[in-house]
């Protein structure tokens, strides 16, 4: 986000709802997810004027005409590249880009990865839900393998891409992962992401009831959360379980985190690590965690702000103008080469 | 043509113009060498016309045919419409150079070589046998044989410079003794030299030295008797501040003084491919004058964040050639729908796919025209020579913010490279582009039509009370919402072609270039034919030929007196850098039948080849 002026007078969060039916199914994760950047919008104050959302094509792409702000409905995968132009024209703007697995990941991951690097000012939220939804469930660049589909009656053969890993290795500064029905992690979230300077990459796991329900059971339900996802915080150690009984460790024979139990024969104090999101290379290891033998990373996984492209671009026209007497097409016109007839 | 010129008989008459070529190894700097050439000849009062041929490679081996980099330039006393259909001089600079370059030259053609280049190997190089000063190959020519590369040495010799920077002086030993061969002033090259190496002043000195050892080495040879000097003609220009400029530069000024017309950021996006990279290149320079230039990840990226630009309330633009807007095409149906303006230059090139990246070609008409899913009218205009991309720009930029809606540009990738002298424009004279008609008002709706033109409102986030979605799914005629009503989907697509075909009422009337209504010929152009159908459809009617020229600009819509225009003649013949496609755009607006011509080698049309065609079609009237 910019720096701003908050929206006076102060908006709750269904202010920020436009005046369209919403028409997700009944059970879509995208529902709790509006609501999370609703409540985020109303927390931070944001001025519906300034605020932007930009999406491509997708279930989730549908969600600018459900807010009440400026709002783009681009093309599949070209959100990131409409949401740069708008920065470059006017980087007052708060723009939000909206994608999902298959429009960020697949048809637009040039644009996802080209956004991330250049490090535009906005926040980019990824509904993963491991599924071409709107076309009727194909699978996607996010689907496990072995996923059926109509287009992989056999079962998915190709290993997915994951998004979290993939936007660090893009350079990303802010990297997150959250899921649907974690409201209160997420807005907060969505609130650090809203304040970081550059793009915020939140990747938000979302139920598709409809093409690929449960696909986030075994590590959201009620009865899983606690064992299957480390919950990240700054300057917190890595522990997960109902009372914090296991955490990860640096295992420095590998280069890899372990799991251990905490107050067992490896809780030894060696070795311990506390959760810095600056760190790049423990960003990564946290990303790689996968389920079931270790703990899905969830939280801010990596900030470590630097500065943008737009703010780069104006610096450069900036130092251009002072270094320079031309301010208007004449002088540039009558500069060189010229003879008078 | 002439060729001998008067370079034989003492005190004869000056000719006309004279069409010069350089050619040398790609290294060997022939590109600097013809422009400061074709500088001096601006400035002694001719008119010109230049084009440098180039080799796509970027540094070929030294030698090879495929490395040689040439650089053609007309010049003269009349208007110069075109680089002059074959050469009268060639400056060749090594062997490879000369075998290339033969035909591109009259008979008689004066040829000067670098005797010193022309050793076993770098014949072998050129792949000649035996080498072809003395194998008779050259007896219709006045071949000219000078060591240039051993005086231009011996002319630095008493210099600070290394033997590798003496020996690049060699193409400015050869530019002073073209200068002698057309007396002209070496004063222009001297400052641009001591300007360009200002920070190098032995660089500077021994280019000047070597440029003034051609020069006299010239003098000497006129007082042996051997060649004397030839003077052409100056032209009648009108009284004005002249500049050289490429299509390329015309066109980038174009979008930048655009942005300032309409009081504008300018925003242009766009990813490099040849021949349209120029463009980017030179409004990357003007960030002082607060241009946002943005190289995308690639065409589509660059269209999309051009249409950004225009939605964030900047002048969006980007310039491609065919391969790129190929990829651009569902962004810019996204631009209709969206109705915002982007300026989409298209430099053609030799298609399909990769085809010739090099060589010219007009053959994204019908891409321009009928290229895109749905119905998606765009306007069209095409510039017809390197200045006239920057008006040509300028006015698509006022059709797009006037109409809310993308237009493109064609020009091509010889009007992108060739140079001419160009009246520079006053800014403070050009129209205004007037954004007035579209600023919303606070009390309307984001979706408000100006009922004239049926432009909607230019409506930029930061806006207070003007909230809206806006996208490519087809939307309420009202409330702008998502709309799926069968009704709604038909009155807007009427909307979105009314608007552009409304855009007729706007558009001047089609004029006859050359000839009058009822000729009974009418050569019907568009785009970068406009120079050689003008100068032969000027030379035929001197010889009593009833033939006239018609240019289009506007090729979508058409002005709406074109078909009537074109219906006076009674024979239309269209020469075109393609297979025929405005002969069928033409019949598709219920324009009167046209014969095609079509040329697809990758070259301009010669003045010779529009004048047969003319002469195959009409006897000379009494």
């Amino acid at each position: 986000m910019n720096i701003q002026d908050p929206a006076n007078p102060p908006l709750k969060d269904k202010d920020y709802a436009s005046n369209q039916e919403v028409r997700w199914c009944a059970g879509c994760g995208d529902y709790a997810i509006i609501k999370a950047v609703q409540k985020t919008l109303a927390a931070v104050g944001a001025k519906k004027e300034n605020t932007v959302f930009v999406s491509g094509i997708g279930c989730s792409s549908r969600f600018p005409y459900y807010i009440d702000s400026y709002g783009f409905h681009g093309i599949h995968g070209r959100a990131p590249a409409i949401a740069s132009g708008t920065l470059l024209a006017n980087p007052d703007l708060d723009v939000w880009v909206i994608t999902g697995d298959g429009d960020g990941l697949s048809i637009g991951g040039n644009h996802l990865l080209h956004i991330l690097r250049r490090n535009f000012n906005c926040q980019i939220l990824l509904f993963n839900n491991g599924t071409y939804a709107l076309t009727k469930g194909q699978y996607s660049p996010t689907s496990l393998k072995g996923q059926r589909s109509p287009s992989s009656p056999m079962g998915v053969i190709d290993p997915p891409l994951e998004p979290a890993q993939f936007a660090i290795g893009a350079g990303a500064r802010f990297v997150a992962r959250a899921i649907d029905t974690q409201q209160k992690q997420l807005v907060d979230i969505l609130t650090q992401a809203y304040h970081h300077q550059g793009a915020a990459f939140v990747e938000i796991f979302q139920n598709c009831v409809v093409f690929n329900d449960g696909m986030t059971e075994s590590f959201a339900a009620k009865s899983t959360a606690s064992d299957a996802q480390v919950m990240l915080e700054e300057g917190k150690p890595l522990t997960f379980g109902k009372n914090g009984e296991r955490a990860l460790k640096c295992d420095p024979g590998k280069l890899n985190l372990k799991v251990y139990d905490v107050g067992g024969e490896e809780d030894d104090g060696h070795c311990e690590i506390l959760h810095d999101p600056s760190n790049r290379t423990l960003a990564f290891l946290l990303a790689q965690l996968e389920l079931p033998d270790q703990p899905l990373a969830t939280g801010i996984i990596y900030n470590d702000p630097s500065p943008s492209y737009e703010v780069e671009t104006y610096k450069q026209i900036e130092q251009a103008q002072e270094n320079s007497q031309r301010r208007r097409m004449n002088d540039v016109l009558k500069q060189g080469f010229t003879w008078t007839i | 043509m002439s060729s001998e010129l008067c370079f034989t008989e003492l005190d004869a008459e000056a000719p006309d113009s004279a069409v010069v070529r350089f050619a040398g190894d790609s290294g060997d700097g022939i590109q600097v060498l013809g422009s400061q050439f074709g500088l001096a000849n601006a400035m002694a009062g001719n008119d010109i016309a230049t084009f440098p041929d180039y080799p796509s490679e970027v540094r070929a081996p030294a030698g090879s045919t495929y490395g040689v980099s040439a650089f053609q330039i007309q010049f003269g006393g009349r208007n110069i419409r075109t680089i002059g259909d074959a050469a009268d001089v060639l400056i060749a600079l090594n062997p490879a150079a000369l075998k290339v370059n033969l035909d591109e030259l009259n008979p008689g053609s004066l040829i000067v070589v670098d005797e010193d280049a022309f050793t076993t190997r770098f014949l072998q190089k050129a792949g000649y046998e035996e080498s072809p000063l003395e194998s008779g190959e050259l007896d219709g020519y006045r071949v000219i044989r000078i060591g240039i590369s051993k005086l231009t040495l011996a002319a630095v010799s008493d210099l600070e410079v290394t033997k590798k920077e003496a020996q690049r002086c060699k193409n400015f030993w050869a530019l002073g003794f073209t200068f002698w061969l057309f007396n002209r002033n070496r004063g222009a090259t001297i400052s641009w030299l001591q300007k360009k190496f200002a920070a190098k002043p032995h660089i500077a000195e021994a280019n000047i030295a070597a440029l003034n050892a051609g020069h006299a080495y010239g003098e000497t040879m006129e007082a042996s008797h051997e060649i004397n000097p030839c003077n052409i003609r100056s032209a009648e220009m009108e009284p004005g501040t002249y500049r050289m400029v490429t299509g390329s530069q015309a066109a980038a000024w174009g979008l930048a003084a655009a942005a300032e017309l309409c009081g504008r950021r300018l925003g242009f996006c766009s990813y490099p491919i040849t021949p349209a990279t120029p463009i980017l290149h030179h409004l990357a320079t003007l960030k002082d004058l607060g241009v946002v230039t943005f190289q995308a990840e690639d065409e589509i990226a660059a269209m999309c964040s051009a249409i950004g630009c225009s939605y964030g309330g900047a002048l969006g633009a980007t310039a491609t050639s065919g391969p790129g807007m190929a990829l651009k095409t569902e962004a810019i149906g996204l631009a209709v729908m969206a109705e915002l303006p982007v300026v989409i230059i298209n430099s053609q090139r030799a298609g399909p796919s990769t085809g010739l990246p090099t060589k010219t070609e007009q053959s994204d008409l019908y891409q321009a025209v009928y290229g895109r899913n749905g119905d998606t009218p765009v306007p069209v205009i095409a510039a017809r020579s390197p200045s006239d991309c920057f008006d040509a720009t300028v006015e698509a930029a006022r059709i797009a913010v006037t109409y809310m809606t993308p237009v493109i540009m064609l020009m091509d990738g010889f009007l992108g490279n060739a140079a001419e002298p160009w009246q520079i424009p006053d800014m403070d004279k050009l129209k205004p582009i007037d954004t007035a008609h579209n600023v919303p008002r606070d009390e309307e709706r984001p979706f408000h039509r100006n009922s004239k033109t049926l432009a909607r409102d230019w409506v930029s986030p930061g806006r207070p009370g003007l909230e809206h979605r806006i996208g490519g799914l087809e939307r309420d005629i009202l409330s702008g919402n998502v709309s799926y009503d069968p009704e709604n989907h038909q009155r807007m697509s009427q909307i979105r072609f009314d608007k552009v075909h409304n855009l007729t009422k706007d558009l001047p009337p089609l004029n006859v270039e050359q000839g009058e209504l009822w000729d009974e010929l009418a050569v019907v152009g568009w785009g970068s034919t406009y120079g050689p159908i003008s100068r032969a459809v000027m030379n035929m009617r001197a010889k009593g030929y009833s033939v006239a020229h018609v240019h289009l600009r506007y090729m979508y819509p058409f002005p709406k007196n074109q078909c009537k225009v074109l219906s006076t003649f009674d024979r239309l013949l269209v020469p075109e850098m393609n297979m025929g496609q405005l002969v069928s755009v033409m019949r598709d607006a219920d324009c009167p039948p046209a014969e095609g011509m079509p040329k697809v080698t990758g070259r301009p049309f010669t003045i010779a080849e529009i004048e047969a065609a003319i002469a195959a079609r009409l006897e000379v009237k009494s």
